[in-house]
């Protein structure tokens, strides 16, 4: 293991390459483009044994990584914001055809007006594309948690796609320190992709196809609902084993911190949850009993570690980067499904924050607290630092 | 007595579900005999999605990858690139696709791969409208014809999109027409497309009587006029070079093609009068291509 000072956008090269991706296809896009620069340029110096398939478009990128693992091969793509929304129809196709596929989305802002900058409106508008979606917080895990989805989404009970998502510039721009494992461990952890079924030359296969109300298209569809429970039982010994091998740490599907004697917490998802960390560390000093849960998994979702935090906590405000325009925050919604139906359930306050990059302060989530343990005025959706016209 | 040349093996099966007389039905079958059993097709939304038949029934005896309406030449580039990485790097990867997944939809994922030279086959079987979805026209209609998206009233008045010369254009290895009507032609540039490297366009003539409202019987004949009228020539494109693969020696007024199609009865006599001049303008271009300087 060597420590190297990386960005996000080269841990997730560094992933690919100790990944050993096989195919990689993708279209550059700011500021996702130093992933697919990286790339190139590992394939070029002959560190990535790979075809680099230079699309023509992102929805270009995702239906030749799903031809490539059809294929048998490993796939990789990285997009953000615009593309990873161009690419819609064929996120259905990857699942559909259950290919597990695995991709970066640097998570960045919708236009109009044009933004670069962080929010998480490009991947929730995907929740529904059959895609395992994870959050990262740091550009360690960033590194890891690429390993680690490859596992999961190639596993047989799994074959589902995987995204895991990085911060435009808070995390792709950002240099942190970042251990890299050896390569000779990763091959350990990570054996070459053998797919239960895959394009066999001179046979007779079906890939795809159609299926009429009365053949087996409801079926099909709930194979990939059952795979993805699958998905969310298999990612704590899929991150267990990870940990063993490299001493990395474990987060799982929600990562708890300082929560043990809360009385309040903040469900946060992203480089957000770095910001609400501190924000903890410091009303903590002031004696004030508050704790940060962040959400890693949103795809599958973990719907019992949400009730667990809903069955300890009496109070707990969500922090969305991201709208579903008439409905509020999407982390939100679904934290309050979960929550349905638990024995004296919690108080939630929901918060939307921080679009198109928007800056959002250790100050601003410190008033989230001290409201939240005060208990008096707590929003059912509240914009955070939105500009008042006076 | 002629002996026909074609190759015996099958690789698709009867029990397909085409309408009667489908000519793109005809030209997977003889596609497969050139390409042999090889192959590994990608197919987009068309009618070809439907004629193999519903899962998990198929009449074709080769992997078959079906994908979106406009990804066709995208997933097969992932295909190829896929099947080298993982062994079977000579297995010979095709696109199926109609002529909407192809001059419409599909142009961008074709034109990315053709810019690419990706080591694929990409055929467009051209029945000059969006049949599956029941005869809405396309890019590729030829200006005059009857859809249910141009009725009277709201005739198409603009020419039929040049695919193969778009593909020319592109400068891949191989460019080429083919006619199911005419099977030892089409084998042979099958053959010769499957024996070179890049990417090769095929572009079929595809009869679809249901939308070209004729006899079914009659497939084979109206796509023999159409090569006969010089409405749809034969050639092919090596590396920039045109050459006319079948000429007819003395042509069928194009009117004769025209009036055994539904689809062209609101056609007026100078409205034929304008087709045959337009078919002989191209026909007159397309020799200037073909004739050694
Ligand atoms: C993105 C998308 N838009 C529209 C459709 C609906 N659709 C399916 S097949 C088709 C027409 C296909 O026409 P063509 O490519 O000429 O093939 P043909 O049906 O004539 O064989 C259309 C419009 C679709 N499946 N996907
Ligand atoms: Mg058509």
């Amino acid at each position: 293991m060597t420590r190297h000072l990386l960005s996000g956008n080269q841990a997730v090269g560094e992933a690919v390459r100790l990944a050993r991706a096989q195919v990689v296809a993708a279209y550059p896009i700011t500021p996702q483009t130093t992933i697919v620069e990286h790339l190139a340029e590992a394939v070029g110096k002959g560190d990535l044994l790979a075809d680099f398939i230079t699309v023509e478009s992102e929805h270009s990128a995702m239906a030749a990584s799903v031809g490539a693992s059809i294929a048998g091969a490993r796939a990789f793509t990285a997009t953000s914001s615009q593309g990873l929304a161009l690419m819609h129809e064929m996120l259905h196709w990857a699942s559909g055809q259950r290919t597990p596929v695995v991709m970066a989305n640097v998570n960045r802002a919708l236009a109009p007006p044009w933004n670069i900058w962080v929010d998480h409106s490009d991947s929730m508008a995907q929740r529904d594309t059959g895609w395992i979606q994870v959050y990262a917080e740091t550009n360690q895990e960033v590194l890891d948690t690429i390993l680690q989805v490859y596992r999961l989404a190639e596993d047989k009970r799994v074959m589902v796609p995987a995204m895991v998502m990085l911060d435009a510039f808070s995390l792709s721009h950002t240099y942190m320190p970042v251990d890299v494992p050896e390569s000779d461990v990763i091959d350990r952890y990570l054996p070459p992709y053998s797919p239960p079924q895959k394009v066999l030359p001179e046979t007779t296969q079906l890939f795809g196809s159609f299926s009429p109300p009365e053949l087996c298209y409801m079926e099909l569809r709930h194979d990939l609902e059952v795979a993805m429970h699958q998905a969310r039982i298999l990612l704590p010994q899929v991150e267990e084993e990870y940990t063993q091998l490299t001493g990395h740490p474990s987060f799982g599907a929600v990562d708890e911190y300082r929560t043990d004697d809360a009385e309040v917490v903040l469900m946060a998802m992203g480089s957000l949850a770095a910001t609400a960390r501190d924000a903890v560390d410091a009303l903590r000093r002031e004696g004030k009993k508050v704790g940060l849960a962040r959400m890693r998994l949103f795809r599958p979702f973990p719907a019992d570690a949400v009730r667990s935090l809903g069955e300890r906590f009496h109070r707990i405000a969500v922090l969305d980067r991201a709208v579903s325009y008439g409905s509020g925050g999407p982390l939100a919604g679904e934290v309050r499904a979960a929550l349905l139906g638990i024995a004296d359930p919690p108080v939630l306050a929901a918060y939307i924050a921080g679009l198109g990059g928007r800056e959002v302060t250790q100050e601003q989530i410190r008033s989230i607290f001290e409201r939240l343990l005060s208990g008096n005025g707590l929003p059912s959706e509240e914009w955070v630092g939105l500009k008042v016209e006076g | 007595m002629v002996k026909l040349t074609l190759p015996e093996a099958e690789l698709m099966d009867g029990g397909h579900v085409a309408c009667q007389g489908c000519g793109a039905a005809l030209a997977m079958r003889l596609f497969l005999k050139g390409t042999g059993p090889d192959t590994a097709l990608v197919i987009p939304a068309c009618c070809w999605a439907v004629i193999a038949g519903p899962m998990p029934t198929t009449c074709l005896r080769v992997p078959t990858v079906f994908s979106a309406f406009e990804a066709t030449a995208a997933v097969a580039s992932g295909l190829k690139a896929g099947l080298r990485r993982t062994g079977a790097p000579k297995t010979i990867v095709a696109g199926f696709a109609g002529d909407g997944g192809t001059a419409d939809i599909g142009i961008q994922a074709l034109s990315g791969a053709a810019e690419r030279n990706e080591d694929m086959i990409y055929v467009c079987y051209d029945n000059e409208a969006y049949m599956n979805t029941g005869v809405q026209r396309s890019g590729a209609t030829p200006p005059g014809t009857w859809t249910t998206t141009t009725p009277r009233g709201l005739e198409k008045s603009t020419p039929k999109k040049d695919m193969p010369g778009i593909m020319v254009a592109h400068k891949v290895p191989y460019v080429a027409t083919l006619n199911p009507s005419f099977p030892e032609d089409f084998v042979a540039k099958v053959k010769k497309a499957a024996s070179l490297p890049g990417l090769r366009y095929l572009h079929v003539l595809a009869d679809c009587p249901t939308g070209w409202k004729h006899d079914p019987a009659l497939m084979v004949e109206v796509g023999r006029l159409a090569t006969m009228s010089h409405f749809f020539p034969l050639y092919e494109v090596e590396n920039g070079r045109y050459r006319m693969t079948w000429e007819p020696g003395q042509p069928a007024p194009v009117a004769k093609y025209l009036k055994g199609q539904g689809r062209y009865s609101q056609l007026t006599d100078a409205d034929i009068v304008k087709v045959q001049s337009d078919v002989d303008a191209r026909w007159a271009a397309l020799k200037k291509l073909t004739t050694p300087a």
